[in-house]
């Protein structure tokens, strides 16, 4: 049985006094790949972005990889890639450039073999002198992937990372959570498509009222199956 | 070293990206331009006026041109989400304060580089010379230090434009007060002056001292 790589506990964050998360439990082991389902604002974003280190909890616990996120901030960001639902590239710089800055950015070493690899990965080797403001939607949110990925984290945290790609984008994410899965990555990631979610993950854990309400692990479930707990979670 | 070479990613990034898009240069530089067209038609520029008048020109000319400057340095990256990137990079806060002031200090640089021969031309002053640099820098510096930090602020908020001049001029008094007065004191000597670089060193480092302490807690959300 593999150890926690993530542990979550009675994580509590509120925002103008409107309480998000309610307390949170959630553990994943190393290697895993864990899917977050949910409605719009039940606090799947704001728990990524704690877990990324972009925000600061009110209460509860977080360990990564062994580490406090409370005290061990810098080097828990260097354990953690993440992909937002928007790419948030620099537009003005090119493909390689956007790349080679967060590779500096993280102290990569032979970051441009590094993203090179990376580029021809996610299929956009042959753009990598076009400045990113060119690129399409689809390709940018490919770009933020291999950017996640530069680094090679430990922990790869995706927010709707489906979001504007194409059915190749998706295939291409798909196999990139498997590899990782098989090199010893976990993987943690919000969708709001149940077949996506049965597919991809290992685990499913489901957040309602910033809560969570259903947690299970994949194994002989069907997103139907995931659906109607979805609907009973929410009565 | 690393802490050097993240602070050098970051500025040339910034650099790049402001070649390319062309956003701030030119609004910056064709303000101040304009303004000493505007004060040199408007003022009467007689001789004995000319030492009152054409430093607070300039001053104002460079002031509000960097306040131009300033509002974009965090409030684009805001914008385009960029700087939430950056902020889960394993950087020190303190790298980032420091790369947006020298990118700020560069691009108002830019602006007093073209605008200063111009106002030496318009009001007839032989100003440029090598005591007018420490001033300028000095200037300069304290503009960029008080705006990059409020500049932080203000792009949390939703009034960014109102916000930045409100928070930054009353700051900025003293320093521009300085220089003002010593760019006066190189057209017009006179007996008594205060220490205008002295006050302007303390400014500087008293500012930027707070201002590194004090920019990891303004920018973290």
């Amino acid at each position: 049985m593999s150890a926690p790589y993530l542990e979550i506990n009675g994580l509590k964050k509120t925002y103008s006094l409107k309480p998000i998360l309610r307390g949170i439990d959630v553990v994943l082991d190393q290697g895993k790949c864990m899917a977050l389902l949910g409605a719009n604002g039940t606090g799947k974003t704001t728990l990524l972005r704690i877990l990324a280190c972009l925000t600061k909890p009110e209460a509860g616990t977080v360990r990564i990889g062994g580490l406090d996120i409370g005290q061990e901030v810098q080097r828990i960001r260097l354990l953690v890639g993440f992909v937002g639902h928007q790419p948030n590239l620099y537009d003005e710089l090119t493909v390689i450039e956007n790349l080679l800055f967060f590779g500096r950015m993280y102290a990569v070493k032979k970051a441009y073999e590094q993203a090179v690899t990376l580029l021809e990965q996610v299929g956009l080797a042959r753009r990598s002198s076009e400045r990113v403001g060119t690129l399409s939607r689809g390709q940018q949110q490919r770009l933020s992937l291999a950017r996640a990925l530069l680094h090679s984290p430990r922990l790869l945290l995706l927010d709707e990372p489906d979001a504007g790609l194409d059915d190749e984008g998706i295939e291409l994410l798909e196999e990139l959570i498997r590899e990782r899965a098989e090199q010893g990555g976990t993987t943690l990631f919000t969708t709001h498509n149940f077949e996506r979610a049965v597919k991809f993950s290992d685990q499913i854990c489901m957040l309602s009222g910033g809560r969570v309400v259903y947690q299970q692990v994949t194994t002989g479930l069907e997103a139907g199956g995931v659906r109607l707990a979805y609907l009973e979670a929410l009565r | 070293m690393t802490f050097l070479l993240q602070v050098q990613a970051i500025l040339w990034k910034d650099i790049r990206c402001e070649l390319r898009s062309r956003q701030t240069w030119i609004s910056m530089g064709l303000f101040a331009l304009l303004v000493l067209v505007i004060f040199n038609f408007a003022f009467d520029l007689r001789v004995d006026n000319k030492a009152a008048i054409a430093p607070g020109a300039l001053w104002v000319a460079f002031v509000f041109a960097s306040l131009l400057g300033l509002g974009r340095t965090i409030a684009s990256e805001r914008e385009k989400g960029s700087m939430d990137r950056l902020m889960l990079c394993p950087v020190d806060r303190k790298a980032i304060y420091l790369a947006k002031l020298l990118g700020n200090m560069l691009f108002i640089a830019v602006v007093e580089v073209v605008a200063l021969p111009v106002f030496a031309v318009l009001f007839n002053v032989p100003l440029i010379s090598g005591e007018l640099l420490p001033i300028v820098l000095l200037g300069t510096l304290g503009i960029a230090t008080i705006g990059t930090l409020f500049s932080a602020i203000a792009a949390a908020t939703q009034a960014r434009e109102l916000l930045l001049p409100i928070l930054v001029f009353p700051l900025i008094v003293p320093v521009v007060i300085g220089a003002v007065r010593a760019t006066g004191a190189l057209m017009v000597s006179s007996v008594n002056e205060p220490p205008w670089l002295g006050l302007m060193v303390a400014f500087d480092v008293i500012f930027l001292s707070v201002s590194m302490l004090m920019f990891e807690y303004v920018i973290e959300e």
